[in-house]
């Protein structure tokens, strides 16, 4: 069997671990800590997907119609 | 406030750290008891409290006069103290009847261990503490170990083996045919060690098991359960009172009996019966035991029905309560008032008042507004002395308050004209159900209100009532004013459109004063306009044979429309051609507005109605609230007066229609039945070909369906057809002022199939729905086809299917309303706490984002056309002419 991304898959909007920079930026942005965004679990499909460790940040960039390109964080849990 | 200071604690801003839920040990119960309660008496012959009685002066004090025993404060100063019985033998609380069984099962009979292996109590305990780190809650984990726990047959500690224990409701526990007494399972919980407790997901030191059973009763103070003084000088005593009474008998006989050596059995009784009275003490709609009742029959109110509910402590005291500065009446229309008003009655100004700080510079208003007394319309109701003290105003010392009257005080003056105050009406399911509403004080005994602000509110005058709220605070007033002034809240953040809008005679009355080339004479002209401020009538459309000047509809309704205001769009009564002709429709269907002014098209629900009002929604989003305030004001008075200059009746000739039309729609159900009998015999001889998906019984009623559908619908047009743009029904209808075109054809046409969820009505006697019909009949008239119109009659056969459809609709809209009730309150609950902060995140209280841009797009959706997100193409627009993209 072989082996296929979640990512493909249409309904799936784009998940990313984020490197510290451009975290630091999103967090002072919205003067929050980690644990304050919303949440994701490390035994998440997706988050298993692009290997997520818990305590890296996942930022979802999703398509909207009235915004265009709408983004997400979510803090990897256990 | 200057009394008050010396025993008033500084009120010093506070944090709640932590709170932590436990069980009440015996000895904590002990402790914080004041007395101990041993006799069922209350008073004594001279009506003062008997010592160690259920009203021990200990507990607290009631009667004004007294002085409390234990912290010596007076009534109403004094909280209460707590007492205690110590019931003579154990008993089980009933709100841990779930937990007791859950955990007598797990735990071994007779070394009382959970039954687990150490290993694992090791590995539940660590996912207990992750789960608490992460701040979820531990259910599952507790419910896992108490599943595990209660499958060995032998304990793995001692070896001893396990009985099933059965629960019986109320508070049984069997273990094999053996009935287990409070005692015993206490005593097993007893000997349950801590990092057990642990395992269970209970801490010890807060909550151990035993305490779920009660050795000793907290009594609570007398504040909590206060006697009444009746009229007749009678004492009536609280039901938890009552309860204790009952609880105290019992224990007292229970000793009596027990210590004379009474036999087993009557014990026992005595042991159920205090379990009985424990129980209902605590809950008194437990299933399985009967409710201890009143002498009356009425059940008692005890500490579970206190809490519980809408009326309980939570929702009904908590929650929410009774204010003051309210008014409720009847509401009636009142075309005249401006949406932002809201007529008031006399009588409810009268007693209503707004507090006013008396300064230098008001100085003399007020003292004529004291003058005037209550009796005499805009006077006062009291005045408020410096140190806070509420006077009454009376005729006799009116005088005495003039004279004192100074800078200082502050003076209830009554509501009128221009006040604001909130206007709301049951239930309040969006924000607009409570708007502010400038007051205009009226005779009559009903709220007054413009019918156009109906829509919002969801308000009509079949005798709808509605509540008002006097604003105490000059901020109050602001806030209201700025924010929840109906002007404000023409759009709704639902839709982007507006919400208020014309209704039924707005809409009729516009339609009839648009269409068509009508000659107005300059008297009607000004007539249609005398409640609009204008001063000039524009130039005459024309001047008939005898010179004298007429003008028509359209330039009538231009008059009322701002300067600058460019529109165009398809009307309600647009026949949605293939090919739109726009500005050259010939039905005058294509609404044109160019500079203020309706070149083209009729004006009709499309336009101005709420909802849908594309002339108002444009009016208010490019000339402000307040322009469409004065828009809605104008035009529902021209609608008004524009209705009676025409007259719109309606009666039963209305629905007649010519006899080759009747003859047309008879033959066209008589063929209906024979298509119908046709598929019937095709159906019976087994050539129906089976829709796909569908058996042969379904595909018939589904065919039999759509013939009689199409055959009502077709027997509507020919009666439509019959009932040009003249008749009233037709044109409330077409402009959609009211009623539909379905509506008409019922009346005049054919009723058609009446349903029962979404079926034809199958139900009444076997195989038959009347016992007239013969069994198996599918055809038309025995599953509630109704032939007949409203006009000319129901057969009484027809009458009765149509009563089964129309109840159907009614347990429909009763059902529906609870159901998104309950959704709606639990959406609200789940959701009353975000808060979109200035950086436009969406947040909670602790600060946690929930969206990190509202919507995750940012948009307001009230300042959106319509909900598209294309308001910046109609201001480009706008201001360079182009187009963007």
């Amino acid at each position: 069997m072989s082996k296929f991304s979640l990512l493909d898959h249409e309904l799936i909007p784009n998940h990313e671990i984020m490197d510290d920079d451009e975290l630091r930026t999103v967090l002072k942005h919205f003067n929050v800590e980690r644990e304050q965004l919303p949440k994701i679990k490390v035994t998440d499909p997706i988050a298993q997907e692009i290997d997520a460790m818990p305590g890296d940040v996942v930022k979802i960039t999703r398509k909207s119609q009235t915004a265009g390109e709408a983004l997400y964080y979510r803090y990897v849990m256990e | 406030m200057v009394i008050q200071m010396d025993n008033m604690i500084p009120s010093i801003p506070k944090r709640i750290g932590a709170i932590k839920f436990g069980l009440i040990s015996p000895r904590e119960v002990r402790k914080m008891s004041v007395t101990s309660i041993i006799t069922a008496d209350t008073y004594d012959d001279d009506g003062y409290p008997i010592d160690m009685g259920l009203m021990d002066l200990r507990l607290g004090v009631i009667d004004p006069g007294l002085k409390c025993k234990s912290c010596g404060s007076r009534a109403g100063e004094c909280p209460g103290h707590f007492g205690h019985i110590e019931l003579v033998a154990p008993v089980i609380h009933v709100g841990f009847n779930k937990t007791i069984r859950k955990i007598l099962r797990s735990v071994c009979c007779k070394c009382s261990s959970l039954m687990l292996e150490d290993s694992k109590k090791r590995d539940y305990l660590e996912q207990l503490s992750k789960y608490k780190d992460m701040g979820h809650l531990p259910d599952d984990v507790i419910n896992d170990v108490f599943k595990e726990a209660r499958k060995p047959k032998v304990c793995p500690y001692c070896g001893e083996a396990q009985l099933d224990i059965k629960f019986e409701k109320p508070s049984e526990y069997i273990e094999d045919g053996h009935k287990l007494t409070p005692t015993e399972i206490r005593d097993r919980f007893e000997n349950i060690s801590d990092d057990d407790i642990r395992v269970m997901g209970m801490n010890p030191d807060t909550a151990r098991p035993e305490w779920m059973i009660l050795t000793v009763l907290p009594v609570p103070p007398v504040t909590v359960r206060p006697s009444i003084t009746l009229e007749s000088g009678q004492r009536s005593e609280d039901d938890l009172t009552h309860k204790l009474v009952d609880i105290i008998r019992i224990n007292q006989r229970f000793q009596e009996n027990r210590d004379a050596g009474a036999p087993q059995l009557i014990i026992e009784d005595l042991w159920e019966l205090l379990q009985y009275h424990v129980t209902t003490y605590f809950d008194n709609e437990v299933s399985g035991v009967p409710p201890a009742r009143h002498r009356s029959g009425r059940p008692l109110k005890t500490l579970t029905q206190r809490l519980k509910g809408k009326e309980g402590r939570f929702r009904g005291s908590l929650s929410g309560k009774r204010v003051n500065f309210s008014a409720r009446t009847v509401v009636s229309p009142d075309p005249n008032l401006s949406i932002n008003e809201v007529g008031v009655p006399f009588e409810i100004a009268k007693h209503m008042t707004i507090p006013v700080r008396v300064i230098s510079r008001n100085l003399e208003l007020m003292k004529e507004y004291v003058r005037r007394g209550k009796k005499v319309h805009p006077g006062a109701n009291y005045v408020i002395r410096e140190d806070g003290r509420r006077i009454k105003v009376t005729d006799i010392n009116t005088e005495e308050l003039l004279e004192k009257l100074e800078p200082g005080w502050t003076v209830e003056r009554q509501l009128q004209d221009g006040d604001i105050v909130l206007f709301n009406r049951q239930p309040s399911l969006h924000k607009m159900s409570i708007m502010a509403h400038r007051i205009k004080v009226l005779p009559g005994k009903t709220f007054k209100l413009n019918p156009a602000v109906c829509p919002p509110y969801n308000a009509d005058f079949d005798g709808d009532e509605m509540n008002m709220h006097v604003l105490q605070t000059e901020e109050s007033r602001a806030e209201a004013s700025i924010l929840m002034q109906v002007q404000e809240n023409i759009l709704s953040p639902r839709f982007g459109g507006p919400i208020i809008g014309g209704i039924h005679d707005h809409i009729s009355g516009l339609f009839l004063l648009t269409r068509n080339e009508n000659f107005i004479s300059k008297n009607d002209a000004l007539e249609l306009l005398r409640k609009s401020e204008l001063r000039e009538l524009p130039e005459p459309a024309g001047h008939l044979e005898d010179g004298a000047p007429y003008w028509n509809g359209k330039q009538i309704f231009s008059q009322i429309l701002p300067k600058g205001l460019y529109v165009d769009f398809p009307a309600q009564v647009c026949f949605k051609c293939d090919v739109c002709k726009k500005a050259d429709c010939e039905y005058d269907a294509y609404v044109v507005i160019e500079d203020g002014e309706l070149l083209q098209g009729t004006i009709d629900e499309q336009s101005i109605g709420a909802f849908k009002g594309l002339v108002l929604d444009k009016v208010v989003k490019e000339f402000g609230a307040a322009a469409g305030a004065k828009f809605v004001d104008d035009f529902t008075r021209l609608a008004i007066r524009g209705v009676m200059y025409t007259g719109l009746s309606f009666g039963i000739s209305d629905e007649d229609i010519p006899r080759n039309a009747k003859v047309e729609i008879a033959a066209r159900l008589k063929d209906a039945e024979e298509e119908v009998s046709k598929l019937i015999s095709a159906y019976e001889a087994k050539e129906l070909e089976p829709l796909p998906g569908r058996t042969l019984a379904e595909t018939i009623e589904m065919r039999i369906m759509q013939t009689l559908g199409k055959a009502r619908d077709d027997t509507g047009r020919i009666a439509d057809n019959q009932l040009g743009l003249e008749n009233s029904a037709v044109i409330m209808a077409r402009s959609g002022a009211r009623g539909s075109i379905l509506n008409l054809t019922q009346m005049a046409a054919c009723v058609g199939q009446q349903a029962v969820r979404g079926e034809r009505i199958r139900r009444g006697y076997a195989g038959r729905t009347l016992p007239h019909f013969y069994k198996g009949d599918l055809a038309a008239d025995a599953h509630g086809f109704v032939k007949a119109s409203y006009k000319s009659g129901l057969n009484p056969t027809e009458y009765f299917f149509h009563a089964i459809g129309g109840r159907e609709g009614l347990v429909d809209t009763a059902v529906r309303t609870s159901q998104s009730g309950y959704l709606q309150r639990r959406l609200v609950n789940a959701l009353q706490d975000l808060e979109v902060q200035y950086d436009r995140s969406v947040r909670e209280t602790r600060g946690v984002i929930v969206q990190f841009k509202y919507g995750e797009d940012g948009i307001d959706s009230t300042k959106s056309d319509y909900s598209k997100p294309e308001a910046i193409h109609r201001v480009v627009r706008a201001v360079t002419g182009k187009e963007v993209a």
